[in-house]
């Protein structure tokens, strides 16, 4: 687990920094001069070059005296990390600074607005019905810092739809300014049954767009409990409908927790017979976060008691040739012969082992567990011996 | 969290106020167990008294029958009616292989053959004549046909006689083909139908040249095999076997497929047939009925066994197939890998003898070495009889429009579309079946024919309860089937 964000910083000393500003992380000697003057440059060590808006001072870094005062900015031993080509917001007055973008991390992910038109039982992010557009202008800011050579960034929220045309607004900067990186946004796909809003993002043709939706149940009522919204079912499928029909790719997400795993055999063959045409499936334990806690009698299962649904789900979708994952998953609580579709998809920032699996030979391909796990999982973890 | 609402919440629209059926049919299975299918072929199989309490309208929500009717679009309720979106997607996929029309084109560029087998359907023992050779102005006219079909693909299929045996007018075609197709820009596919006898180097060349597949047949173990296919020398089986090989060593192993033949000689023997196409390295074999056109019925090879005892020989098979598999070896048997396909997956496989609208002339047509056009390949056999009623032109005679939108086409395909046909309008198995009015017509007289009469339609019926009962009865087969069911 890393920190991404921290309120704690002291920024006494530096009166000359933006009051909110969206920099590029540097530690570069030799960067061109009129591009220092809107960077952050990272003093790991005993010298800094003159001229960037703002230094990043690590613990083991002292500024020499040609770096002004009032442009330092001190921080804990937890952003270490931080390199060359990351992106962070500094806001002075709050003493807060959020690492937005880390180029070394194949998970960078960017939360678009926190409203929701769902309100899912096992929300990791809980939605808050607050007025924040300026969450865009920040995104629109940072995109032309990131790094074109970036694999894949991701849109989340909230649900990014309800942004309405700044959505779209969205998508085409990252097609502009990234065009060689892959963008994964997860919306609930109810808005897309509006097939003008489906055929717009269609006409954007980015180059590497996949929309993870997720379905949760073959019967309608299950999924809209789950989801807690009344006729989400038919919207998101009608959603679904209509974005393959404009040839943007999507991936049907399924979140493995009690109310989902006793049908879960009988949404796979659901989804192989009416939406053979997804491009990907996506089977996700659950993640101890947000309200998932508050209803955890509803959720928890044990997945070794869930074996058997889930071997024969994954079974019927690779049958019907459909792409399959198996995310979030620990391998000794699942089956051998479902290894392959197991992938270690955990945020870096978030992935942990925990005491059980010391000695487990298998640590290396496991998916682990997120950090919140501690929360609440399984009893049953045993290392996987040779 | 007093927030969240409970699952009864979003049950409410259901116990309000009942459900409406989707489009279904139903059919008893063996003691009380019935299957019901719905508008594309979905299935559920329950008791008697669960399906009269569902037609009646008084299936409790609660029922977990419910749930599954209701997951496979059998009904749609208060709470949701996406299904229809879904339902009518479904419908669309299964009929659109419709709006291509005719893909695959049979060429039979001679009728002279140098085998004299007694269940043959069409060729003349070997002679010098060339009065039963195609011409170049045949082959040529037939072209013209062939690319009048909008299909996306074209497949052209030479068969015989042997079509060795007039390889330079095969050759012409081909090239003829390629040249129309740098124009036409059709996924263009060629199939040589031989018995590899009297296969050269040629032959592979020109094969490996243009991609051009090769289907040969191989009824069984050599003295099977020899028995049902003379020819001079007796050595048929040896023939086949070294010409696969040297094929397949030319073309890719992939490259060259065999088909069986069943006889009365076969009956017993189904172990010994399917161990040969493993021998041979076969990925499954086609377990075939004989059909009653030809020489098959001068010869009274076809009365020579019935309806039971194939059907005997082919779950003998069926079955020695399924346990290879759950041992761990994949084989598949393809005729049950294609009603599976109708089963299991929103697909309709492009197999001629079972679609509805009948697979003649809009699934696969036949231009005959004299430039007769028949509707099917069996149509053309039944005129070898004497019988030309699916004679639907001739390619000097006849243009395009006359050929395939004329009524020797029409009627047989309108007449016999099995959804509107009485016994299969509401039978439960006629989203995987099809309609075969040349059958029908040869043994009965007429284009539908009486089901309760038809060799067709009792041998399908026990092939598909044959399969929902070994797919109900034991997961370990219901995965074995998903799989052949999604061979494409």
């Amino acid at each position: 687990m890393i920190t991404l964000g921290s309120r704690k910083i002291d920024f006494a000393a530096g009166q000359e920094i933006d009051p909110r500003a969206i920099v590029r992380v540097s530690t570069d000697y030799h960067r061109p001069l009129p591009l220092r003057a809107r960077e952050a440059f990272l003093v790991r060590g005993d010298d800094a070059p003159a001229g960037f808006a703002s230094y990043l001072v690590l613990p083991n870094g002292r500024c020499p005296d040609n770096v002004a005062a009032q442009r330092r900015v001190h921080l804990p031993p937890e952003f270490e990390y931080l390199d060359d080509g990351d992106v962070v917001r500094l806001v002075p007055e709050r003493g807060e600074i959020r690492t937005l973008y880390r180029r070394s991390s194949p998970h960078n992910s960017f939360l678009l607005t926190e409203r929701c038109n769902n309100y899912c039982l096992m929300c990791s992010q809980p939605p808050r019905d607050v007025n924040d557009g300026w969450i865009v202008d920040e995104i629109l800011a940072t995109i032309p810092l990131i790094d074109p050579d970036t694999g894949e960034i991701g849109f989340t929220g909230g649900e990014p739809t309800l942004l309405g045309g700044r959505f779209f607004e969205l998508v085409q900067a990252c097609k502009s300014y990234l065009p060689r990186t892959a963008l994964h946004i997860l919306t609930n796909g109810r808005t897309f049954s509006d097939d003008a809003f489906a055929r717009t993002l269609g006409s954007l043709q980015h180059h590497d767009l996949m929309l993870g939706i997720p379905i949760y149940a073959d019967l309608p009522h299950v999924h809209d409990y789950i989801v807690q919204a009344d006729g989400a079912f038919d919207e998101t499928i009608r959603g679904i409908l209509n974005l393959k029909r404009h040839g943007v790719r999507v991936e049907v997400r399924v979140v493995l927790h009690k109310q989902t795993v006793t049908r879960l055999p009988a949404l796979a063959a659901f989804l192989a017979r009416n939406l053979l045409f997804v491009d990907h499936v996506a089977l996700m334990g659950l993640e101890m976060m947000g309200f998932t806690r508050a209803n955890l009698d509803a959720l928890w299962i044990d997945p070794d008691d869930y074996r058997s649904e889930l071997t024969e789900a994954i079974g019927i979708l690779d049958r019907a040739r459909m792409r399959v994952s198996l995310y979030n998953a620990q391998l000794c609580l699942t089956d051998q012969r479902i290894w392959r579709f197991a992938k270690r998809s955990i945020s870096d920032w978030k992935q942990e082992y925990m005491p059980e699996c010391e000695g487990c030979i298998m640590k290396g391909d496991c998916g682990g567990f997120f950090a919140s796990a501690k929360h609440r999982y399984s009893d049953r973890i045993s290392p996987i011996a040779a | 969290m007093a927030k969240f609402l409970a699952l009864a919440e979003y049950e409410k629209p259901m116990a309000a106020g009942g459900y409406r059926p989707l489009p279904y049919r139903f059919m008893p299975l063996s003691g009380d167990r019935y299957v019901l299918t719905n508008l594309v072929g979905e299935f559920v199989i329950t008791e008697r008294e669960s399906l009269r309490v569902f037609a009646d309208g008084q299936l409790s929500y609660q029922d977990e029958l419910y749930s599954e009717l209701k997951s496979k679009h059998f009904l749609i309720d208060g709470d949701s009616d996406v299904a229809l979106d879904l339902l009518a997607i479904k419908v669309r996929t299964k009929l659109s292989p419709l709006a291509n029309f005719t893909g695959l084109h049979i060429f039979v560029v001679t009728l002279r053959c140098e085998h004299s087998c007694p269940y043959c359907q069409v060729s003349r023992a070997n002679d010098d004549r060339r009065e039963f050779d195609m011409t170049r102005e045949t082959a040529l006219r037939s072209l013209d046909l062939v690319f009048r079909s909008p299909s996306p693909a074209i497949k052209i299929e030479f068969q015989g006689g042997e079509s060795l045996l007039n390889l330079d007018l095969v050759e012409f075609i081909i090239e003829e083909a390629k040249r129309r197709n740098e124009h036409e820009q059709r996924d263009l596919a060629f199939v040589l139908a031989t018995n590899l006898a009297v296969l050269d180097d040629r032959v592979l060349a020109l094969a490996a040249r243009h991609q051009v597949l090769i289907s040969t047949s191989l009824d069984g173990p050599a003295d099977l095999h020899n028995k049902n296919r003379p020819r001079p020398g007796g050595d048929s089986h040896a023939r086949a076997i070294a010409g696969i090989h040297r094929a397949r060593m030319a073309l890719g192993r992939d490259q060259v497929g065999a088909l069986m033949t069943t006889t009365a000689a076969s009956l017993s023997r189904v172990r010994d047939i399917i161990d040969e196409y493993i021998t041979q390295d076969f990925d499954g074999i086609f377990l075939r009925p004989l059909s009653p056109y030809g020489f098959a019925v001068k010869t009274k090879s076809y009365a020579a066994y019935n309806e039971t005892k194939w059907l005997d020989f082919y779950f003998e098979g069926l079955d020695y197939i399924i346990d290879l598999n759950l041992g761990g070896f994949p084989f598949v048997e393809h005729y049950a890998a294609m009603i599976l396909q109708k089963m299991l997956t929103p697909f309709q496989p492009g197999y001629v003898d079972l679609m509805s609208p009948a697979g003649i002339g809009i699934g696969a047509v036949v231009y005959n070495y004299d430039g007769d056009v028949y509707a099917s390949d069996e149509a053309r056999m039944l005129a070898e009889m004497g019988d030309t009623r699916f004679r639907i032109g001739n390619v000097h005679a006849n243009t395009y429009e006359e050929i395939f939108l004329g009524d020797a086409l029409l009627d047989p395909l309108e007449q016999s579309f099995a959804a509107s046909v009485p016994m299969c309008s509401w039978c439960a198995f006629e989203p995987w079946c099809g309609s075969d009015p040349v059958f029908h017509h040869a043994t009965q007289g007429d284009f539908v024919g009486k089901k309760p009469l038809s060799a067709f339609c009792g041998r399908n019926m026990m092939i598909f309860k044959g399969l929902l009962q070994r797919l109900n009865d034991r997961p370990q087969v219901r995965e074995v089937f998903e799989r052949w069911a999604n061979i494409r």
